[in-house]
């Protein structure tokens, strides 16, 4: 689904991602690991096709079609979804009104008919029960006033219900406590699904107990530099960066 | 071409005199005298320029480009239908139509009122020789200070005047409405309001000026607002007028002890639009809400001018002031709160929004703060800023195209003010007019 071959990217001028390869397919969960600066949410924000990252070279092919010369709302409508680390608030727009929109621009897109307000209003009665939110909330302005768990659980009911085909969750668990991070994980795990990826973006391996993948990647000054199976979290869990970071300063 | 100052005022006095002469004599002596007051006052003060602190961002040349005949009550063509939604008035409420200034009764209803309510034509209770209109027509308002007042005042004929009972609560909103019909020649409405509330009333009042058509006139409407004590009045003032509306408008309001007055300004069209509201904080407890809400494009001017005066102890004020401006549009707003030496434990809060959508559309904007006592909560910010790109980025992140992502934004901003309003037509109406109205707008935003 995702082919991400030799991507470079610059933030302000500074080379932050330095040559990533990743092969990502339908049904598998990836998780990319690393520490601090290490370019895990530059990866994110190029893949979601934010202003001010410059891609100097590579490609990233989704569902063989060029992703990076998408709009970030032809990536979105063609069925990627970011979960954002910092989701901003939107005084004014609610959650519901926001996410009726966003489905609308993707269902017509998908050539399919534009659900009306008792419609809508039914999926996500359905929807909020995944990340146990109460309606209320979702009736209030986008994230306004939301604490850290909440906005975090918001983002997983919005990829609820926009369906997307590859998921990136940047950061999904920061800032949350036990019980959220719960829920959280709960519903991510329910969306799995054989013909949608996912790529979780993770400082700690705390989330991947909860989050079990496929695969990890370890992500060094730009670089994966490490990949293997779920074992290579409590590898990580034990020895720290550090290990990894020996290990890639010895190579060539 | 630039016509002097003097100029225009020669043709207006011109048309005073002709005024008077036709039917204006008809009226009663303490009426004449006021007009003949006014009229005196109007020349003495002359029209205010640029160089005037009040005036400094707002020209009055479009209005002395013209020469304006006094508007007539034409037979219109409007129906009932395009005025309940271009005034977003319900359907089935006490409204008083207004054309060109003139009443028109075939397109008012009566409808719903309790008793206790008096609703009248100005003009009418003129005619009827209404004591209360008498003794409390323009005490608040100051046409020996300020020119556009006196030349209302000169102009006096037609308007609306509202008075409700003491301990009387009016359930139903109450709509005036000012239709403007630009003909060949530019023509001019002194519309003059009062509305008076006794002690323990309660009320809605919305006036809509509603411009329909393209050509230049000028509407220059003064609205008075008494409050006696614990009275509640909710007032929304609409400016809907048309490409080549010229509107100066004044609300004085008069506050007793324990009274209430939440005030909307929503202008949302209009070549040159100027108001004046001022609140008079004359009662310990007494509170006002100001809400304002302008949204700009072309060449469009707006500006709002507030002040608000506490004279008497313990009395809250609040204002919100939001403006959207795209194209070329100049905005301006300056809010002057005035607190006396025994207004103590004034409670005073200010804030005025602007978002700005284009790389030439202006605004200026000005608190003015006098404190004269020391035992007070005053506070007041304001902000000028673009479409907020963190927030542009999540709807495109979610399928939303960016310029739908951009009059949602707008509408988002804009809807704070209008969520305000009490009144739910009015509300639905402001509400769906703005969602339509972003979404026109293809100003591009700056990104």
């Amino acid at each position: 689904m995702l082919a991400i071959k030799n991507l470079r990217a610059k933030v302000g001028g500074k080379e932050i991602l330095r040559g990533i390869n990743l092969e990502v397919k339908a049904g598998e969960v990836h998780a990319i690991m690393g520490p601090n600066g290490s370019g895990k949410s530059t990866l994110a924000h190029v893949l979601s096709g934010r202003e001010n990252y410059e891609v100097a070279a590579g490609e990233v092919l989704y569902e063989g079609k060029d992703l990076l010369a998408m709009s970030p709302e032809q990536r979105a409508r063609e069925g990627l979804f970011l979960a954002f680390q910092y989701p901003v608030e939107i005084p004014g727009v609610s959650t519901t009104y926001f996410l009726k929109a966003a489905l609308n621009a993707v269902r017509k897109h998908r050539g399919l008919d534009e659900l009306d307000a008792m419609e809508f209003l039914a999926l996500i009665k359905d929807k909020i029960k995944l990340v146990e939110m109460d309606q209320a909330l979702i009736n209030r302005p986008l994230n306004e006033g939301f604490s850290g768990g909440e906005k975090k659980r918001n983002e997983i009911l919005q990829m609820a219900v926009l369906d997307p085909k590859l998921a990136i969750l940047d950061e999904t668990d920061s800032g949350l406590d036990i019980d959220a991070l719960r829920i959280v994980a709960g519903g991510v795990n329910a969306l799995r699904r054989a013909d949608r990826a996912m790529i979780v973006i993770t400082h700690y391996q705390r989330l991947l107990n909860y989050i079990i993948p496929d695969f990890i990647h370890v992500l060094y000054e730009g670089r994966i530099v490490k990949s293997g199976t779920k074992e290579l979290a409590l590898d990580l869990e034990r020895k720290g960066y550090d290990w990894v970071k020996t290990e890639a300063a010895a190579q060539p | 071409m630039m016509t002097s100052s003097k100029e225009s005022q020669n043709q207006f006095l011109a048309t005073f005199e002709l005024n008077q002469a036709n039917g204006a004599a008809q009226s009663p002596s303490w009426l004449r005298r006021l007009r003949k007051t006014a009229i005196g006052c109007f020349q003495e003060l002359g029209f205010p320029t640029t160089r005037d602190e009040e005036w400094k961002y707002t020209s009055v040349e479009p209005i002395l480009s013209h020469v304006f005949e006094l508007g007539k009550g034409t037979e219109t063509t409007a129906t009932p239908q395009v005025l309940l939604s271009q005034s977003f008035a319900e359907a089935a409420a006490c409204r008083l139509v207004f054309i060109n200034g003139h009443f028109h009764p075939a397109l008012s209803s009566m409808a719903r009122l309790p008793a206790g309510v008096r609703v009248a034509s100005l003009a009418q209770a003129v005619r009827q020789g209404d004591e209360l209109l008498e003794a409390r027509l323009a005490q608040s308002a100051k046409h020996q200070e300020q020119t556009f007042v006196a030349l209302n005042t000169a102009f006096i004929e037609d308007g609306a005047m509202v008075a409700v009972g003491e301990g009387c609560r009016v359930e139903e909103p109450i709509f005036l409405v000012f239709v403007s019909i630009p003909g060949e020649s530019p023509t001019m409405s002194h519309p003059r309001n009062l509305i008076v509330l006794q002690a323990r009333s309660e009320a809605e009042i919305v006036e809509s000026y509603v411009g329909l058509g393209k050509g230049a006139y000028f509407t220059n409407a003064v609205t008075e607002l008494e409050l006696a004590e614990e009275a509640l009045l909710g007032h929304c003032r609409v400016q809907r007028e048309g490409d080549g509306g010229l509107h100066v408008g004044a609300l004085t309001a008069r506050l007793n002890r324990g009274s209430r007055l939440t005030a909307h300004a929503l202008t949302l069209s209009g070549l040159l639009v100027r108001n004046n509201v001022m609140a008079l904080l004359d009662g310990e407890g007494s509170e006002c809400t100001l809400n304002g809400l302008y949204v700009l494009d072309g060449q469009q001017h707006v500006d709002n001018h507030t002040e608000i005066e506490h004279v008497k102890p313990r009395a809250m004020s609040s204002e919100l002031y939001k403006g959207v401006l795209g194209g070329h549009g100049r905005g301006v707003f300056n809010g002057k709160i005035l607190v006396h030496k025994d207004a103590q434990k004034t409670n005073a809060r200010q804030t005025n929004k602007n978002l700005l959508l284009s790389e030439h559309a202006v605004v200026n904007t000005k608190p003015q703060l006098e404190i004269r006592a020391d035992d007070v909560k005053c506070s007041h910010g304001s902000t000028i800023g673009q479409l907020d790109r963190d927030a542009l980025f999540y709807f495109r992140s979610r399928g939303i195209g960016s310029e739908e992502a951009q009059s949602l934004l707008c509408y988002a901003f804009a809807s704070e003010v209008a969520q305000r309003i009490k009144i739910a037509s009015m509300r639905e109406g402001l509400d769906n007019y703005l969602l339509a109205q972003f979404a026109k707008k293809r100003t591009p935003a700056i990104l």
